[in-house]
């Protein structure tokens, strides 16, 4: 008999319930200095043993519990698990982080959405009596967020590992429909409520979930993903902390409540990184609206330059600071940037890197890569340091990178990037722009940084362009 | 009844406490944090754990196998993956740093 209350001496069971319960408590604890310690470089991997070892008491603390038997197919889903993790974790190029960190949103909200779903089934048959009007509306909450955050994570895994397309994908009434289903789902769940009897309604409201997560994000594009990350990643914590109402379990609770308060920080750091609110980047359609402005402009020249020029300005500076985009991560060009930023150092060149906060395709995406090409985490400096360095620098080098360097965000009002903070590359003595062609950024707009005087731009692919420019330095220096 | 506000209470002062500590985090760590975070929230391992212990009925323990399977590839990437991307976090070596003041 599983889980009987009157089971076994009453001491033994005691003692099991006191050793989880510290267990637990301590896991919590550790959670919050692991996040704590997460806060520099330098603690910053202590936290991850914290974590790991909260992680482990947690489990041993939840598998003394009496009501645990199945411990093969725990051991086994625990080995199928690991297979499967080890795996991501070891072999994953960090240019694939974002793609990975959306898929193990995914696979949270699907965890979440299934333990609801299973709860509500077994407790709906055998103890009715548990589905009070409060543990019934923290389920439904619970599936519906869990589910919306699955489906909505595998559409943004989707497009970041380039299955679907990253232009956001539009119709007519799209948001009148998203909010329609969200809308009786959200009935269903306050019916269910009332009438947790009305089991029929429970499928419904968990497929009317995955269709809105699935709806919610296809309209989104790629230069959006590091605010829809975020969100999502608040999302997964948020339905997590919601099982722990559901289940009675406060480390569900703090656990969730902690990944959910990330999640929101870091969607509200990139909302203001880009001067725009949550609900116009979850309906606005950024990339879509503004693209009827293109092909509007007239011809303009440009100035260009060869590698062994644009190396010379380079070599001959004083101080460079490189600002790179989601076109290094593309290009795959982090490994020959490193070369570059080692051949000017040694020639007594100053170089700095200059990150926005949006750069890429998540928060810090632009950190790790550059961290990755072993390029020393102090030259990474933030918006605003290099913004008031930049005045004084020699040269100012932009790896696919635009919208984040468009002077048009601080002078033209008409833009629809006006107000967007930018990183004030148009204030160094001369720039250098690294792009394919001339076409316009995410946001569709012309960027008048290309037209200035001062603005030398280098057509053709990152990693080759920066590979023949390291090439020209070196051989200069024999 | 009381165990429900108990539970609102650890909940809001648990969103503080994370407001707080994560505020300070360095924007250079942000993508580590999003691994972290998110292996951490995978502690819905323990409710899936249960599910599928208890053994109650052939649905839950299926939907327990596949969630205690989904909250443990989290767990065991999102760590992995996390520290991975903090060992290549690196200060400037000593050397370097002197030969340029």
């Amino acid at each position: 008999m599983p889980g009987g209350h009157g089971m076994g001496p009453a001491e033994a069971l005691t003692v099991q319930a006191v050793l989880t319960q510290i267990s637990y408590l301590a896991a919590a604890a550790l959670f919050v200095f692991s996040l704590k310690w997460l806060s520099s470089p330098a603690t910053a991997r202590r936290g991850v043993i914290a974590g790991e070892t909260g992680m482990i008491l947690a489990i041993i603390g939840t598998l003394l519990m009496p009501e645990i038997e199945a411990f093969h197919w725990i051991l086994l889903t625990f080995f199928i698990g690991a297979a499967i993790g080890i795996p991501i974790a070891v072999l994953m190029p960090m240019t694939a982080v974002p793609q990975r960190t959306a898929l193990s949103h995914s696979f949270g909200g699907l965890a979440v959405g299934l333990v609801g779903t299973a709860k509500y089934y077994l407790w709906i048959a055998e103890e009715p009596h548990r589905l009070t009007h409060f543990v019934m509306g923290v389920l439904a909450f619970e599936t519906i967020l869990g589910y919306l955050t699955f489906t909505g994570s595998l559409m943004a895994f989707g497009k970041l590992q380039g299955w679907l397309p990253s232009r956001p994908i539009l119709y007519r009434g799209q948001n009148v429909v998203n909010f329609v289903l969200l809308g009786i789902a959200i009935a269903a769940g306050i019916y269910l409520n009332f009438h947790p009897t009305e089991a029929l309604l429970f499928p419904v409201l968990i497929v009317l979930s995955l269709a809105f997560g699935t709806l919610l994000i296809i309209p989104i594009g790629g230069a959006d993903m590091p605010t829809v990350i975020s969100l999502l990643n608040s999302y997964a914590g948020l339905s997590a902390s919601a099982m722990g109402f559901v289940l009675d379990n406060k480390l569900l609770i703090i656990a969730g409540a902690l990944d959910g308060s990330s999640g929101f920080i870091l969607s509200v750091i990139m909302c203001r990184a880009m001067n725009r609110s949550f609900t116009n980047v979850l309906f606005g359609a950024f990339g879509a609206v503004s693209e009827k402005q293109i092909g509007a402009k007239e011809e303009r020249t440009v100035r260009s330059a060869q590698p062994d020029e644009a190396a010379s300005i380079l070599a001959a500076a004083q101080s460079v600071v490189i600002v790179p985009g989601y076109g290094m991560a593309v290009a795959q060009a982090q490994h020959k940037v490193r070369e570059l930023y080692d051949q000017l150092t040694r020639r007594g060149v100053e170089v700095t890197f200059g990150i926005h906060p949006v750069a890429g395709r998540m928060p810090g995406h632009m950190n790790v890569l550059l961290a990755e090409a072993d390029i020393p985490y102090d030259r990474l400096k933030e918006m605003e340091d290099v913004n008031s360095e930049l005045p004084h620098t020699d040269v100012a080098l932009v790896i696919g990178a635009n919208d984040v360097t468009n002077p048009a965000a601080r002078t033209d009002k008409s833009s629809p990037i006006y107000g967007m903070p930018i990183i004030d590359v148009d204030r160094a003595r001369t720039v250098m722009v690294i792009k394919r062609s001339m076409s316009a950024g995410f946001a569709g707009i012309d960027n008048e940084l290309y037209y200035m005087d001062k603005t030398l731009m280098l057509f053709g692919d990152a990693k080759a362009f920066v590979g023949d420019m390291v090439k020209a330095i070196s051989s200069e220096g024999h | 009844m009381d165990n429900l506000v108990a539970s609102f209470y650890v909940f809001i002062l648990a969103t503080f406490l994370g407001f707080e500590v994560i505020r300070r985090v360095s924007p250079l760590l942000h993508t580590p944090l999003m691994s972290l975070t998110n292996a951490i929230s995978a502690i819905s391992l323990v409710g899936s754990i249960v599910l599928l212990g208890e053994q109650r009925t052939t649905l839950t323990t299926v939907l327990g196998a596949v969630a205690v399977t989904a909250s443990m590839i989290n767990v065991v990437s999102g760590f992995l993956i996390t520290d991975r991307m903090l060992r290549m976090f690196k200060q400037r070596p000593a050397d370097r740093k002197g030969k340029q003041s």
